[in-house]
């Protein structure tokens, strides 16, 4: 990055010449913001930030990181370990702030008065003993995509539980390969062994009554007959209404299964919805969302917590400008024209009455009832052992999926390995 | 004795030899200090780090813990006794066992390849110089570019392998290659021996334009068939070369990281001793205890290497029998 303060050092030098001119007291910097890229996100967010721009005179430099959180937690993780001045900001998932903690400025007092609008739940996520480590800019929670055209040609509701699912999805492949679609599948998902297995995983256990891996309280509670269901079920649907590579798909996989039009379920986060009603995309306008089933009817819909936020690292040498950008993107202004452009949900709670956004977006009020279903990964419990929790939990449940074992000893072994990282206390 | 010695010596009591050692020290030092810096250095750092109870949040701040990282004995207040650390970790050993494994068949068939490609590459032929130069293509694509490239032709719905063998009719459905644990070594030990067999062919052509063609031309006058020419007269010529070649590689498949990350990163079927040992380090946060691994995994290799030398007796200094 030298070639990078160089430019910066030169773009400077040119900004105070020109504030001398002018006589403003402004001092322009170059700021640089580290994000990862999924769908369009990366293009989106020179528009976003552009009103910030020009308010300020400052400029953002986004550096683009791997679509897998898995990628860009390790790779954060380093920089920050070495101290590194060379990013500002930091957009960080929901579950990272336990972890990352030490490393990023306290924003309790700058975010005093912007803190309040958003759901409580989540600031309190992003708050390790009374640290704001990061300010939400937008939420995420899942939901199940269906074919409206598929569903209504075959005379199959929306499916309520998992097993309505798995029903409707056979018939819509059965009819579609007889059809001459020899490469159409009934339902897709993230299957690969990382962190979104992780949160496709939680939704089944949850949405069985099976528990959410490890409880508040920190007790390991993955082990039990309806998590057992789960599994299962979802063992199931690998080689008969999902294919096979399912096991190695991520995000992004499954939405090009689902986008080029075959597949007649998809489970992914809110930002497929925009892409898929894209010009290129050979689903637009056949598609519509819902809440993910449930085990048994009288158990309650999960969506497992997702989300972003915008953190400002203790090493930046523009803290203050960084900080200024951040209390930007976790605005209104921001969060708004994010939900409009990107389907994001926004984290502050009057966005989802605000009417602009209805209109572009008309999922996004739906997705309010989605979000209140949401169920969080155990990051808050289990602390700096967050990722090898989930590590050993997907470990299990792709075993399961790929047939090494069956469900019942697969989580037997979980949760013994799971009380011995636990050991004493998380 | 004495006599023949003042015939060498110059002013200041140093022989020539002992000049030029001297010299000879001069111009190797900025190179032994940079060797020092990039791989001793690092390398007496990680042993010290699996030593400790250092975590990535805090680098500096590692107390000394003895050997617990690599085993300790726990007893748990019930009483019973139990084994914690890398040695009695099962991921850790099926780890060394991947990595042993995709060694020894990675290993052993880009030998047998690289040795049939270079035979063909030593004939005299039209255009040879080009065919040398393109063969060693896949050598020279980065291989976080190929991983990625063989990612997509392995993808179970839109790639072309799959496409290719079902229309010839090889596979009757669609395989996920990288997906299934079955699969998943099958699909890195074939991106592998793509990548890395004209790295091969290039050793072994280079031992075989050593070998004096006059031997050739006798044996083709006793009439001695092919086959026995090839195991009796080139083999043994390029056997020495041939080795320096298998450890090169073997060095290169012990630790492969890069490959694997791209292709199957969280597969236990084909995780590695280097992919672990990151794992560690990173993402867990447990970076004295991944220290520990890199430390083991350095230590199989050297006893690997130092076994391969003493048992094939490869001559490394290039100094030939005398």
């Amino acid at each position: 990055m030298s070639s990078g303060f160089k430019n910066r050092a030169l773009r400077s030098v040119a900004a105070v010449a020109l504030v001398s001119a002018l006589g403003t007291p402004v001092m322009a910097e170059e700021i640089f913001y580290v994000s990862g890229s999924v769908g369009k996100a990366v293009e989106n967010f020179k528009t976003l930030v552009k009103p910030w721009e020009d308010a300020t005179g400052n400029t953002v430099t986004i550096v683009p990181m791997p679509a897998s959180t898995s990628d860009q937690f390790g790779q954060y993780r380093l920089w920050l370990a070495a101290g590194a001045t060379d990013i500002d900001l930091y957009q960080t998932d929901v579950i990272w702030a336990p972890q990352l903690a030490d490393h990023f400025v306290d924003m309790s007092e700058a975010a005093k008065d912007l803190a309040p609008t958003h759901f409580p739940s989540i600031i309190e996520s992003q708050t390790v003993a009374g640290k704001l480590v990061a300010l939400p800019i937008f939420t995420d929670a899942p939901a199940l995509y269906y074919r409206k055209d598929l569903l209504e040609k075959y005379g199959v509701a929306v499916p309520k539980t998992w097993d309505e699912l798995t029903a409707a999805a056979t018939t819509i492949q059965e009819g579609e390969r007889a059809a001459g679609k020899g490469d159409f599948w009934g339902y897709v998902w993230q299957g690969n062994a990382y962190e979104g297995l992780t949160c496709d995983a939680l939704e089944w256990v949850k949405s069985f009554g099976g528990g959410q891996i490890v409880e508040a309280d920190g007790t390991i509670s993955i082990n039990n007959e309806k998590a057992v269901k789960a599994l299962e079920t979802a063992a199931g649907w690998v080689g008969t209404i999902s294919p096979e590579g399912v096991l190695a798909y991520g995000e992004e996989e499954s939405r090009g299964v689902w986008q080029t039009g075959n597949a007649a379920f998809m489970r992914n986060w809110p930002y497929a919805y925009t892409l898929g009603n894209g010009d290129d995309s050979a689903v637009k306008g056949l598609f519509d969302v819902t809440t993910l089933p449930v085990g048994a009817a009288g158990d309650t819909s999960a969506a497992t917590l997702g989300g972003w936020n915008v953190a400002v690292s203790k090493y930046s040498k523009h803290q203050d400008v960084a900080i200024s950008l951040a209390l930007y993107l976790a605005g209104p202004e921001a969060q708004k024209a994010r939900a409009i452009s990107e389907s994001a949900l926004p984290t502050i709670v009057a966005l989802y009455d605000d009417a602009d956004i209805a209109a572009a977006q008309p999922i996004i009020p739906q997705w309010k009832e989605v979000f209140l279903n949401a169920v969080p990964r155990p990051s808050a419990p289990t602390l700096g052992k967050y990722n090898e929790v989930s590590s050993k939990f997907w470990s299990a449940v792709h075993e399961t999926l790929s047939g090494n074992g069956s469900a019942a000893d697969n989580l037997a072994g979980l949760e013994a390995d799971l009380a011995d990282l636990k050991g004493d206390a998380w | 004795m004495t006599a023949s010695k003042p015939a060498i010596a110059r002013d200041g009591g140093l022989s020539l030899q002992q000049q030029r050692q001297k010299a000879a020290f001069w111009f190797l030092a900025p190179m032994l200090i940079a060797l020092f810096c990039v791989a001793a250095w690092p390398l007496l750092r990680t042993v010290w780090f699996s030593l400790t109870d250092t975590s990535l949040n805090n680098l500096y701040g590692g107390k000394w813990i003895g050997f617990d990282n690599y085993l300790r004995v726990q007893t748990l207040s019930n009483g019973t006794v139990r084994y914690k650390g890398t040695l009695v970790d099962p991921a850790w050993w099926n780890a060394v066992w991947n990595t042993l494994r995709f060694s020894v068949v990675s290993v052993v068939c880009e030998t047998v390849l690289g040795l049939i490609v270079a035979l063909v590459l030593n004939a005299e032929f039209k255009g040879r110089g080009l065919v040398r130069a393109a063969i060693l293509i896949p050598w020279a694509i980065p291989t976080i570019v190929s991983a990625k490239m063989w990612a997509w032709m392995l993808n179970d719905q839109y790639g072309i392998l799959n496409d290719m063998a079902l229309n010839l009719g090889l596979i009757s459905s669609k395989i996920a290659w990288t997906a299934t644990t079955d699969t998943a070594m099958y699909a890195v030990l074939m991106v592998d021996i793509w990548k890395t067999t004209p790295f091969m062919a290039l050793l072994c052509l280079a031992g075989l334009q050593m070998v004096p063609r006059d031997i050739y031309e006798a044996a083709k006058i006793d009439g001695i068939n092919p086959v026995k020419v090839f195991f009796k007269i080139t083999l043994p010529l390029i056997r020495p070369a041939l080795m320096v070649a298998v450890i090169f590689r073997m060095l290169d498949a012990l630790r492969i990281f890069d490959l694997i990350y791209v292709l199957t990163p969280n597969s236990a079927a084909t995780k590695t001793m280097s992919v672990i040992s990151r794992e560690n380090l990173i993402e867990f946060d447990k970076f004295a205890y991944g220290s520990a691994q890199s430390t083991l995994l350095f230590a199989i290799l050297a006893v690997f290497v130092s076994l391969y030398i003493w048992l094939g007796k490869v001559d490394l200094s290039g100094e030939g029998g005398k």
